[in-house]
């Protein structure tokens, strides 16, 4: 049943059998080809304003479904543009495909017009790429892309294809993915899942870390049952949020840097560690000579090479976290209450997430407990900041795929795309991008893609004035010079921004305004901008400054005199770690 | 410390890229690297020396197996194996020191492959300390151009690595 078709029908086949129903992108001269083709399917193409938009839309989508999402862009500037978007997929381990256009081949190296060596920039930000220099290689890569962007540890894949390639004519087929050198893990081995059981029924004080990888394996049922099980509590990273219901009596909440008080002790005191799906990030361990001393760790991956990569791991069960969860199951016995759940359950009740309200001041943390009251099932994406941690710390989070948030990263930008490439996948569900006036106006264009594709995403902008978790740090390690971080009055007016675009806009400027506000946003079908003009100085509470010990954290708006001194000593410290590090 | 890493991949293009990419991005540091065709034209092999420790080692070796072109990686014990590189030497020799060279070269069981008035050019095999040896010793003559080509290693006896 061969069938001649042009490389670019080739593609628009391949999308088809992967059973992609939409694909984020904007054309350009060498997409002409697989655009025409585009016309000439039945696949959604959402035309985005900037091609970053595309790349978080396809990854906000991926999130939001477990599928793999597409971008596409032109050769050149088109391609480049999507380089954040990768790379914060690549960080995230989300599945994707980015096909960018090429010039024909016989220019690639010629420093032809819109010519960028796409494949080389996006080497180490890819899980694989390719550059296809044959119609009759189209199928192939395409099968192979979706393969490997969704299989083992997911990752974005990226497809460049020169013009020539899309014109040409091609027998259609079909072959079977052969990748002899990839050969993702799946099963865990059955010694070392024992080993581990064996492990968490020896344990007095365990604790479950959940990372992102609980999330992709889908494995959250298995989760809870073995935490009830074994009675463990369990924490999670950013990329874990929701992976654990946070209501439940085991929940600690998040762990790290801006994690929960009781979280950050549970590990320091732990003598087990149970890992699933997560990483050790520096933002998570702080200071890893000291991170989690009295503990053996025990840890579940799909990748090897996450295994000893930050710390050293005594028990490492490589494999799918939903299938190693499933055998530990089948090893454990069951475990009552025991004094370490009194003590963690102590110290939720000593040390809850707080804030002081205010009654005339609207706090960020109460525009995000009004969200979570008014919208408790809504998906919620974030940008990057005190947002995006105030997101995470008062939403009461039950469910992974609805809480999408730039972690390895840290891309300010990616929640507004992200939450309509989310909407897109989930259409039945309110989503909710909570925003910091900074990161939103770096990719606000997009309001034009929600108003034009009728995609009814709600933005909440906390306006705080400033670039407000960089200004944080300076208030407390560079002697309050705010370089750079007060936007003051510079930002635009929301309101009439969102109205500029066709978008509806609304204002809260005292708490009272905010609940009907967000009721007026949720009960329109269409994209809302909330602006939350809210408390100009508030931090992001508690914290680990940079370089120190979990248990070294603070709450910074109830320093007593000790810890305040504590607290400066510590700054000192981190002042250097800062200067040192690079990123936020 | 010092490891030697067989590493099997796919003979397609951009594949050196990728693993040089991989060890610069994450700071490994590669003494030496070659690479050919194996017997098998679909495959190269690469003989990599890695300087660093022991957790290093393990994660290069578990680095490079995710790349989708590296078909195995191996490490290779230096006691068990063979090693040999190639290095070609152009120095000085005139009338005074042609034979004086000719002995050395005798004596590493290396070639002369080139003569001329004023220089020649000498090709030898073993391993590292054995050429490090004849470069030290023809440096007095001036040495003119050096080329080596980095180890390849093989296991002795019945072990095998291929694709
Ligand atoms: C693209 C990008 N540029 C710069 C940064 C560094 N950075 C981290 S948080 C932050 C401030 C964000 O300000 P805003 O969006 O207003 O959020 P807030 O912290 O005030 O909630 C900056 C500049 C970043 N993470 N991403």
């Amino acid at each position: 049943m061969s069938q001649k078709m042009t490389g670019a029908q080739a593609v628009l086949e391949s999308l088809k059998r992967e059973e992609v129903d939409v694909v984020f992108g904007l054309p350009g001269g060498v997409l002409l080809p697989l655009y025409d083709a585009i016309y000439q399917s039945d696949i959604r193409h959402i035309l985005v304003r900037h091609e970053q938009g595309a790349a978080h839309m396809a990854d906000g989508y991926a999130r939001a479904t477990g599928k793999v999402g597409v971008c596409i862009a032109t050769s050149g500037p088109g391609a480049t543009n999507l380089v954040t978007g990768i790379a914060n997929a690549y960080m995230d381990s989300v599945p994707m495909v980015a096909i960018t256009g090429q010039v024909n081949t016989w220019l690639i190296g010629k420093d032809a017009f819109q010519e960028a060596d796409i494949t080389g920039i996006t080497l180490p930000i890819t899980k694989h790429n390719y550059l296809l220099r044959s119609a009759k290689d189209i199928t192939r890569v395409f099968r192979e892309a979706f393969f490997i962007a969704r299989t083992g540890r997911p990752g974005p894949v990226l497809i460049d294809l020169p013009r020539d390639v899309t014109v040409d004519e091609v027998e259609f087929s079909w072959p079977e993915v052969e990748l002899p050198g990839y050969r993702p893990s799946f099963k865990a081995h059955e010694m070392q899942i024992k080993k581990a059981a064996k492990a968490l029924m020896e344990a007095e004080r365990p604790v479950i870390y959940v990372g992102g990888g609980v999330k992709y394996a889908r494995a959250e049922r298995e989760l809870i049952e073995l935490a009830v099980k074994i009675n463990a509590p369990v924490t999670t990273t950013l990329m874990g949020v929701g992976c654990f219901p946070e209501d439940h009596n085991l929940s600690l909440g998040m762990l790290g840097m801006h994690g929960t008080k009781y979280a950050n002790y549970a590990i320091q005191e732990s003598d087990l560690i149970l890992a699933i799906g997560a990483r050790f990030d520096d933002r998570v361990t702080g200071k890893i000579a000291s991170f989690a001393p009295r503990a053996k760790i025990v840890h579940i991956d799909v990748d090897p090479a996450e295994v000893s990569k930050n710390v050293r791991v005594d028990i490492p069960v490589v494999g799918d976290a939903k299938n190693a969860l499933q055998g530990l199951l089948k090893e454990v016995k069951p475990k009552g209450r025991s004094d370490w759940n009194e003590k963690t359950e102590g110290w939720k009740k000593d040390y809850p997430l707080r804030y002081i309200p205010d009654m005339n001041i609207i706090k960020p943390q109460y525009v995000i407990e009004k969200l979570c009251e008014i919208a408790p099932d809504a998906i919620i994406t974030t940008e990057v900041g005190q947002n995006q941690m105030w997101a995470a710390q008062f939403f009461v989070h039950k469910d992974p795929q609805k809480f999408i948030s730039s972690g390895g990263l840290g891309t300010m930008g990616y929640g507004f795309p992200a939450a309509i490439g989310a909407k897109i996948g989930r259409p039945e569900c309110d989503v909710i991008d909570v925003a910091g006036d900074g990161s939103f106006l770096m990719n606000s264009q997009e309001l034009a893609t929600a108003v034009v594709n009728e995609i009814p995403v709600k933005v909440a902008v906390l306006n705080n004035g400033c670039l407000g978790m960089v200004r944080q740090w300076q208030e407390l390690f560079f002697d309050k010079r705010y370089s750079a971080t007060i936007l003051g009055r510079t930002s635009p007016d929301f309101v009439k921004l969102a109205e500029a675009y066709g978008a509806v806009g609304l204002r809260a400027t005292k708490p009272s305004e905010v609940e009907s506000v967000i009721r007026a946003a949720m009960a329109v079908d269409r994209p809302v901008v909330m602006d939350f003009i809210v408390s100009p100085a508030e931090k992001v509470s508690p914290m680990v400054p940079a370089g120190a010990t979990l248990s070294e954290i603070l709450e910074l708006e109830w320093c007593d005199a000790d810890q305040y001194c504590h607290l400066e000593k510590i700054y000192a410290q981190g002042r250097k770690e800062i200067l040192g590090q690079e990123g936020f | 410390m010092k490891h030697t890493i067989a590493v099997i991949v796919e003979n397609k293009s951009g594949v050196l890229t990728r693993i040089a990419g991989l060890f610069s991005r994450r700071s490994f540091n590669i003494d030496s690297l070659s690479v050919g065709a194996t017997d098998n034209p679909d495959y190269s092999r690469m003989t990599i020396t890695v300087n660093g420790d022991r957790d290093i080692l393990e994660q290069v070796i578990k680095q490079l197996s995710k790349l989708i072109n590296v078909i195995r990686v191996s490490e290779l014990d230096a006691s068990e194996s063979v090693e040999r590189e190639l290095a070609v030497i152009k120095v000085n020799a005139d009338k005074e020191s042609r034979s004086e060279i000719m002995q050395i070269v005798n004596i590493f069981r290396a070639k002369i492959i080139d003569v001329s008035h004023r220089s020649m050019i000498i090709e030898v095999t073993g391993d590292e300390e054995k050429i490090d040896a004849i470069v030290q010793l023809l440096r007095q003559f001036g040495i003119k151009e050096l080329a080596r080509t980095g180890k390849v290693s093989m296991v002795r006896g019945a072990r095998v690595i291929k694709a």
